[in-house]
């Protein structure tokens, strides 16, 4: 974890391609605070889909549109907000794409996936009147060796030490 | 790596292998298209073999279904065969499993398109 906050901000145009530039940005901050590769893996996909659901939904593909995001490294957790220029949504009504009625569906479960990989979601109402899609997870417990009561550094965090 | 596919015949099944990434605008429309082309051909008994897959999204699994209610739509069936963990964890997730007739082996997966019909 940092020793003090520690904030990127992106501003993308509304393309395909600001996708997977905003997951990779996504995943690198995510090793950069010693995510394992599973979690690095589950943040980088809730940005993409928070980035994919700005870019087909808010802004509904017009290229003249920015798609905001930014990473906060805060004490405890990793943030991510992602801010459209289209309109607002509410959370309650994205249908829940498990049930019976929206199984076959096309609708959900880009929410549904970003909800069950980070540990803190919601949506905003942004400044200019768009969504924000506000995630957070929290960053992984020191392993401690048994018995000595020593904290050992996470596999990613000793690589970022020594390289 | 980009999305890519080729198809081949199994026990009168025609199987699809998926390599690379299925996301919006990588693989998704390709993948849409291919079955289309399948099923506009006649082919109904259609495999789909993930072993190659390396990421899916949500537009992906959204594919996925789609291709499956086109098949049925044509009284075929498309089942899911060598889905690696964060595919299959993204079908736990979206109870798509629920939906997909999901099999560990392609000879087995053959054999049960035989089974049904």
């Amino acid at each position: 974890m940092p020793s003090k906050p520690q904030r990127v901000e992106l501003v993308l145009e509304t393309l395909l391609e600001s996708i997977a530039l905003a997951e990779e940005v996504g995943v690198c901050m995510a090793a950069t605070v010693g995510f394992n590769e599973d979690d690095q893996y589950k943040i980088g996909l809730s940005v993409h889909e928070g980035v994919m659901n700005a870019f087909q939904y808010g802004n509904e593909q017009q290229r003249e549109k920015k798609i905001r995001v930014v990473f906060e490294l805060l004490q405890e957790k990793l943030v991510v907000r992602v801010v459209d220029q289209g309109c607002c949504f509410q959370l309650e009504d994205v249908p829940d794409p498990r049930s019976e009625a929206n199984l076959m569906g096309d609708s959900g479960r880009g929410v549904l996936l970003m909800k069950a990989f980070m540990d803190e979601f919601a949506v905003e109402v942004a400044q200019g009147g768009g969504a924000e899609v506000v995630m957070a997870k929290r960053y992984p417990a020191p392993v401690r060796t048994p018995g000595s009561g020593r904290v050992k550094a996470s596999k990613a965090v000793r690589k970022k030490r020594q390289g | 790596m980009s999305f890519q596919t080729s198809s081949r015949e199994a026990g009168g099944v025609t199987v699809l292998d998926l390599e690379g990434r299925i996301t919006l605008g990588e693989g998704s429309a390709l993948l849409r298209e291919i079955i289309r082309r399948q099923l506009s051909g006649g082919h109904t008994k259609i495999l789909i073999n993930l072993a190659g897959i390396i990421y899916m999204d949500s537009s992906g699994l959204g594919e996925l279904v789609s291709g499956y209610r086109a098949v049925k739509g044509q009284g075929g069936e498309m089942k899911l065969v060598n889905l690696n963990k964060k595919v299959s964890d993204l079908l736990q997730i979206t109870k798509l499993y629920t939906v997909f007739d999901i099999h560990n082996n392609e000879a087995e997966a053959v054999a049960s398109f035989g089974a049904n019909s």
